[in-house]
């Protein structure tokens, strides 16, 4: 049976040992936004041994870039972005010590080997709601590459941001075992 | 005759632009609701009822149900009794789209170069714009905004004369599978048959424009619609791909004359939120 877990970032082993596929995850503390553009950057100065912009230990990211906020809103709608544009960015940044993904849609082999390898899961949020989404982020500043519009890395503090385990620390995808078990060919 | 002023034009394609990505189509939120009942999977469900409340906050919060706000996809039906003055018709389509996006606090998504500079436009235009010269005397703006998720997952294929009907419906439903999660299903699924290359793909976008709650008038067209559907939700994929029975909400065929040696067919996915608003200048 699903349950339902409330977890802080950044995040420890500890705290993804026991989470299985389809269970949910209110997630709070700070997020951080990228895309394709910002993945290049910070694969890049992985490469040339510079430091990244905000703290990779434990961290989560989030793929995703806002639309402008309203004015008494912090952020604009901010659901997630598909996941496997970022496939090949993944195991460098688990190696440095990300430990969780949120994005949307189905990840290839080598992320789900390279979550296994580092004891790291990948949640999927719920796209197209954007703004459940944006409900759950109460302050958001850039961190990196503004020049990037809504592609900058935003640091977002979340409370009880949702999300689903779909692939655990085990490698188990939910994207293939859901289907499997409602798929009636 | 009658004469329409470009200045007009500009507020209501604005409005177009902000209400089609703020407030879910009455159509969509029918088929959500009945997917509700219908949806197997909890956690598919779950997924259904936060678009649900989702739908509720992006009204109230004057926000865009989704950060994808699109490219400005715009189809017009230009009377041709129609008399334009007072300046450029596409720069009029342009300025509106310009001032909505801007306005509305929606994503500017458009870059200017595909391949090298990829830099933002910054207001979300150019639109691509269809024009279509119709019988009668109105101006009818249709503003369909098209996330990047679903459109990349659609395709044209060129197939053999000799496959039928039976190999086109498998293409279909192949590219339903291939797309998985990541075109944000429930997926609507325009199809293009005939035609040529670019004409069919054009048939595929259209076809998403017919209303969800509409067959095909074609009755044999329809039972083709219907047919696919059921497979298509046979395939497990589900909300998000999380796995379910409601991976799709509707199939809508779009055929058009073609060559002896060919059958183009085009597969057109939209997400979920499926936006689409249309406005009559009379």
């Amino acid at each position: 049976m699903s349950e339902i877990y409330r977890l802080t970032t950044p995040l420890q082993n500890s705290d993804l040992i026991s989470l299985q596929i389809g269970d949910k995850v209110l997630l709070s503390g700070k997020i951080y936004t990228a895309r394709d553009a910002a993945h290049q950057k910070l694969i890049k100065l992985l490469e040339i041994g510079q430091s990244l912009p905000f703290d990779i230990k434990g961290a989560v990211i989030y793929y995703a870039g806002p639309a402008p906020a309203r004015p008494g809103h912090p952020i604009g709608s901010v659901g997630p972005t598909s996941s496997y544009r970022m496939d090949k960015f993944t195991p460098p940044l688990l190696a440095a010590g990300m430990k969780a993904m949120i994005g949307k849609g189905e990840r290839g082999q080598s992320v789900i080997d390279a979550l296994i390898r580092y004891q790291s899961v990948y949640f999927a949020a719920v796209g197209g709601a954007a703004v459940v989404a944006a409900q759950a982020v109460k302050a958001a500043r850039i961190v990196a590459f503004e020049e990037l519009g809504p592609e900058a890395i935003y640091e977002l503090a979340v409370v009880d941001f949702p999300v689903f385990v779909a692939v655990d620390v085990n490698g188990n995808d939910l994207f293939r075992v859901g289907v499997a078990r409602y798929r009636q060919e | 005759m009658k004469t329409i002023d470009i200045a007009q034009i500009i507020p209501v394609v604005k409005k177009l632009c902000i209400d089609a990505n703020y407030y879910v189509a009455a159509d969509v939120l029918a088929k959500a609701q009945a997917s509700l009942e219908s949806e197997k999977s909890p956690i598919g469900r779950e997924i259904l009822q936060i678009l649900m409340q989702n739908y509720e906050l992006a009204a109230q919060w004057q926000m865009p149900l989704c950060q994808d706000t699109g490219v400005a996809v715009v189809f017009v039906e230009l009377g041709q009794d129609v008399h334009l003055i007072g300046g450029d018709f596409e720069q009029a389509i342009n300025e509106g789209v310009r001032q909505g996006y801007a306005e509305g606090y929606l994503r500017k998504a458009m870059v200017n170069d595909p391949v090298v500079k990829r830099k933002n436009t910054g207001d979300n235009t150019p639109a691509i714009i269809y024009t279509e010269i119709v019988p009668g005397s109105s101006l009818k703006i249709t503003v369909a905004p098209k996330g990047g998720g679903s459109e990349n997952m659609s395709e044209v294929r060129m197939m053999n004369v000799s496959d039928g009907l039976e190999r086109i419906k498998d293409y279909v439903v192949d590219c339903v599978r291939r797309a998985g999660g990541r075109p944000c299903p429930p997926v609507i699924v325009g199809v293009g048959l005939g035609g040529n290359f670019e004409q069919s793909a054009l048939l595929a976008k259209k076809a998403l424009l017919r209303p969800l709650t509409e067959k095909n008038p074609e009755p044999f067209w329809a039972d083709v619609e219907q047919e696919l559907v059921e497979r298509i939700n046979r395939l497990g994929i589900g909300p998000q791909g999380l796995g379910g029975s409601t991976t799709t909400w509707a199939v809508s065929i779009l055929y058009k004359p073609c060559h002896i040696a060919s059958m183009p067919v085009a597969v057109n996915l939209d997400c979920h939120c499926h936006r689409h608003e249309t406005a009559v200048i009379e």
